[in-house]
């Protein structure tokens, strides 16, 4: 009698790696993808402002040992440039994000749990803010603002909450009705301990991936309104502005100046997406245990 | 193991030894191993009814997913499967699934509520006339053929429970699984569905009935699996469910029966095992009145005694 | 004084009307059986009583006064499927220490077991976390015990382990407990007395007032009457 080994766990030991179960392969991409963004930020911070002075008589290099990403037409460095717009597009994006999800979470909240009135007006303004195309109600908004680095955080910020906002209070509307939460008021606690104590935790991990799926949203918005001539100005060198300055050579053959950048704010980006995909998988209890 | 004897049809599914476990993720990193079903062995004939008994958490449900090949992904399965006198392969497993192996499942939720009950029932079916046969197995479970025409939602518990019955019953199974088909329900319920199912085995099929109710269980079965953490511990006829239970072998079954209402109401204390966390030696022996020191170095086998099967060291 | 329903009337939305006119009297120290065909009218006036709806029809009344709408109920009420009662986000300990700290007498007559504490809701079975959720609910304030169907997805072992605790602690404290099943031998095991839904509805023309009811409506209960035997 042969014995049935049905669906049985598929990884093979080849030997040479150690064999990482799924989880610790997540976590291993987690801890890289955040320290390729850690590794960006650091040297945009720590790279001094020498690297930007103006060396005209290096103007319009082509990428080399010495400037990897090669010189703009001010004969600045292209890779310290590149870093130092990334992170300030990070820090921007991360501002915008941080505040949008705040505004998600207390619409959210209040949607679900103060009333028929409350939560008709918080879902139509959803709607209307998602109703419109995203870069016009951007643009609008940063152009009020009077542009700069104020009017892009704020102009991110306020469109970025509404899909966020319906996720959450879809939980809060489910988890109200979830027999645990009745029991816990005839048991005595208040509202607020069970807003704390139940509601809080089931919510955190949705919050802990939106929050970071929505900075290269964010990131990717500044730079576009940035590059439209709505946003940070050219003293502050984000990556927007770099690009936007480097439309006007690329007829000129100067290629690397648009390449470079657009590609590191690509990676930046993905490396965002995937940190957020894995944070998600690890904490989606429906997925966490294959 | 009980040997049929020669007069007795041969056994159409035979399970031995039977074994699955489950690896998952603890605290941090670390993985570890859950075993809901550890060396159960139990076979049923043509024509009877086998009724698996065992509290929730016993392992039950998982052994009708794991005849039927249908266990999560992440499940490692040893032990044999024997159906027919073959091998039950995955493969095979997959071309009797619905066809000779059919399964009555727990709720109206394994319906789909998209489609009308009619289609549904006539799909399961797998040769012949498949309108024909709904028609007449509608009539014959005195559901009115307006039935047919209508969505799940729309049915009363009752109907669903002929609904039911009806897939396994048109798909002409040689053996059907029901696992807990009457959820917590009003006695009429629950002995019109066991009727039901009794009938089936009248007809020459095998009827394996999953239950923790084993009042309802002794209505309609020939011989009762006790299962205890996930291992056969007693295989018996219903006939020994009588008395104070003296003509059950194992401990587990006998404190099952005095504990019923009109048998005494008998309290038995402590608790099943947690899955991760199995007993090195027997499963039942840290609430055991008859636990000695051998019975938790090693677990005891299955063997016959007074015509039915039972794993303890001291049973007699 | 008493736990009283006094007719009590309620229907979801624009639906039937589920309860009409329900009498119904739990004292102290009492065991009272509700049976009844409907699973839904049984577990709305479960509902009710412990004040998770409000009655869109009479009162109900606790020393003669309403239930409290804030702080501890002194009416707790444990449901027939503990999977839904529990966090599924905490552990087990913070679940059992909910509402008050059990003492370890109480465990111990529960079969609850310390390491147990540690797992999640997920890694238990039904019969462990209904132990634990009834632990929850029969802290010192509690007064009424409302029991919807509490062991009938329970194996008889660990339903028998649940009652005894419930009826020893009914003697030590003179709780009082309404007793909602079908499983006639049980309830005849446990309940002072059987009360039969429909016969406390005003509204049905076989009202009988309150008392034992057998196979009313023709329906055949308990398992002695078999339609089907075994040939």
């Amino acid at each position: 009698m042969s014995s049935v080994d049905a669906v049985a766990v598929s990884h093979s030991r080849t030997g040479r790696l150690p064999r990482l179960n799924r989880r610790q392969r997540t976590l291993l991409v987690i801890v890289l993808s955040a320290a390729l963004l850690l590794s960006v930020v650091a040297g945009g911070l720590l790279l001094g402002n020498e690297m930007l002075t103006t060396n005209l008589d290096q103007r319009n290099l082509s990428p080399s040992l010495e400037h990897p990403f090669g010189t703009d037409w001010l004969g600045r460095d292209m890779l310290a440039r590149t870093l130092k717009g990334l992170t300030l597009s990070l820090v921007v994006g991360v501002l915008a994000s941080t505040v949008s999800v705040l505004i998600a979470l207390t619409l959210g909240m209040a949607a679900a749990t103060f009333g028929r009135a409350v939560d008709g007006a918080v879902t139509w303004l959803v709607d209307l803010f998602l109703s419109v195309p995203h870069l016009v109600v951007l643009i609008l908004i940063a152009f009020t603002l009077g542009g700069g680095t104020k009017g892009v955080i704020l102009a991110v910020a306020l469109t970025h909450w509404p899909s966020l906002t319906r996720v959450i209070r879809a939980e809060v509307l489910q988890l109200r009705t979830a027999e645990f939460v009745q029991v816990s008021r005839r048991l005595g606690r208040t509202r607020w301990w069970i807003a704390t104590r139940h509601l809080l935790p089931h919510l955190v991990p949705q919050i802990l991936v939106g929050l970071v799926l929505l900075f290269p949203h964010a990131i990717l918005h500044e730079a576009a309104i940035t590059f439209l001539g709505f946003g940070l100005s050219p003293q502050q060198p984000a990556v927007g502005v770099i690009l936007s300055e480097s439309m006007r050579h690329l007829s000129t053959g100067y290629w690397w100046l648009a390449l470079f950048p657009g590609l590191a704010l690509l990676v930046m980006v993905r490396a965002f997406d995937i940190l957020g995909d894995n944070l998600r998988s690890l904490v989606d209890p429906r997925i966490a245990h294959e | 193991m009980i040997a049929p004897e020669a007069s007795e049809p041969k056994p159409i599914l035979d399970v031995r030894d039977l074994s699955v476990s489950f690896e998952q993720y603890a605290r941090g990193l670390q993985k570890k191993t859950l075993r809901p079903i550890t060396s159960l062995s139990v076979t049923i004939r043509p024509g009877e009814v086998l009724a698996v008994v065992g509290s929730s958490g016993s392992g039950k449900s998982l052994l009708a997913h794991a005849i039927l090949g249908i266990l999560p992904s992440n499940a490692r399965v040893t032990g044999t499967l024997r159906h027919a006198n073959e091998n039950l392969t995955p493969e095979r497993q997959v071309a009797l699934r619905g066809s000779d192996i059919a399964l009555v499942p727990q709720s109206v939720g394994f319906l789909n509520p998209l489609m009308r009950v009619g289609a549904q029932v006539r799909s399961a079916a797998h040769n012949g006339n498949a309108a024909e046969a709904q028609r007449a197995i509608f009539a014959r479970y005195r559901l009115a053929p307006e039935v047919a025409g209508m969505y799940p939602f729309q049915l009363s518990g009752g109907m669903t429970r002929r609904v039911l019955v009806s897939t396994a019953m048109i798909s002409g199974a040689s053996l059907i699984i029901a696992d807990e088909p009457t959820p917590g329900m009003h006695s009429a319920v629950v002995e019109e569905t066991l009727g039901h199912l009794r009938e089936l085995a009248g007809e020459g099929r095998a009827v394996m009935l999953i239950t923790h109710d084993i009042e309802a269980a002794l209505t309609i079965a020939d011989r009762i699996a006790v299962l205890y953490a996930g291992t056969t511990v007693e295989i018996a006829s219903v006939a020994d469910f009588t008395g104070d239970g003296q003509s059950l072998r194992h401990p587990y079954s006998k404190a099952l029966w005095r504990a019923l209402p009109q048998n005494g109401f008998a309290v038995t204390p402590g608790a099943q095992p947690v899955l991760d966390e199995l007993p090195p030696g027997c499963l039942y022996e840290p609430r055991c009145p008859m636990s000695t020191p051998d019975c938790t170095g090693a677990r005891p086998e299955v063997r016959a005694l007074r015509g039915g099967v039972v794993r303890c060291f001291h049973a007699a | 004084m008493p736990l009283e329903a006094r007719g009590i009337g309620f229907r979801y939305q624009r639906g039937p009307w589920v309860l009409r006119g329900v009498d119904l009297a739990v004292e102290p120290g009492e065991l009272v059986g509700l049976t009844g065909p409907s699973g839904l009218g049984k577990t709305t006036l479960a509902r009710i009583l412990a004040g998770y709806e409000r009655p869109l029809e009479g009162n109900v009344r606790l020393d003669g006064g309403p239930l409290p709408v804030t702080g501890y109920n002194p009416v707790q009420l444990v449901f027939q499927h503990p999977e839904k009662a529990v966090n599924p986000r905490w552990r087990m300990r913070d679940t059992l220490i909910e509402g008050w700290e059990p003492d370890p007498e109480l465990l111990k007559a529960l079969s609850i077991e310390r390491r147990w504490f540690d797992h999640w809701p997920n890694e238990l079975s039904g019969g462990e976390l209904q132990r634990f959720c009834l632990a929850r609910a029969l802290g010192p304030r509690t007064r009424y015990l409302v029991a919807d169907e509490i062991t009938t997805m329970l194996d008889a072992i660990t339903q028998t382990q649940i009652w005894h605790v419930v009826l020893d602690i009914v003697r030590e404290r003179n709780l009082g407990v309404l007793v909602i099943s079908h499983d006639r031998p049980l309830m005849k095991h446990l309940c002072n007395r059987i009360v039969d839904l429909e016969s406390v509805m005003s509204d049905f023309p076989a009202a009988a007032g309150e008392g034992e009811v057998g196979g009313s409506r023709g329906q055949a209960l308990g398992f002695s009457d078999l339609a089907f035997r075994k040939p």
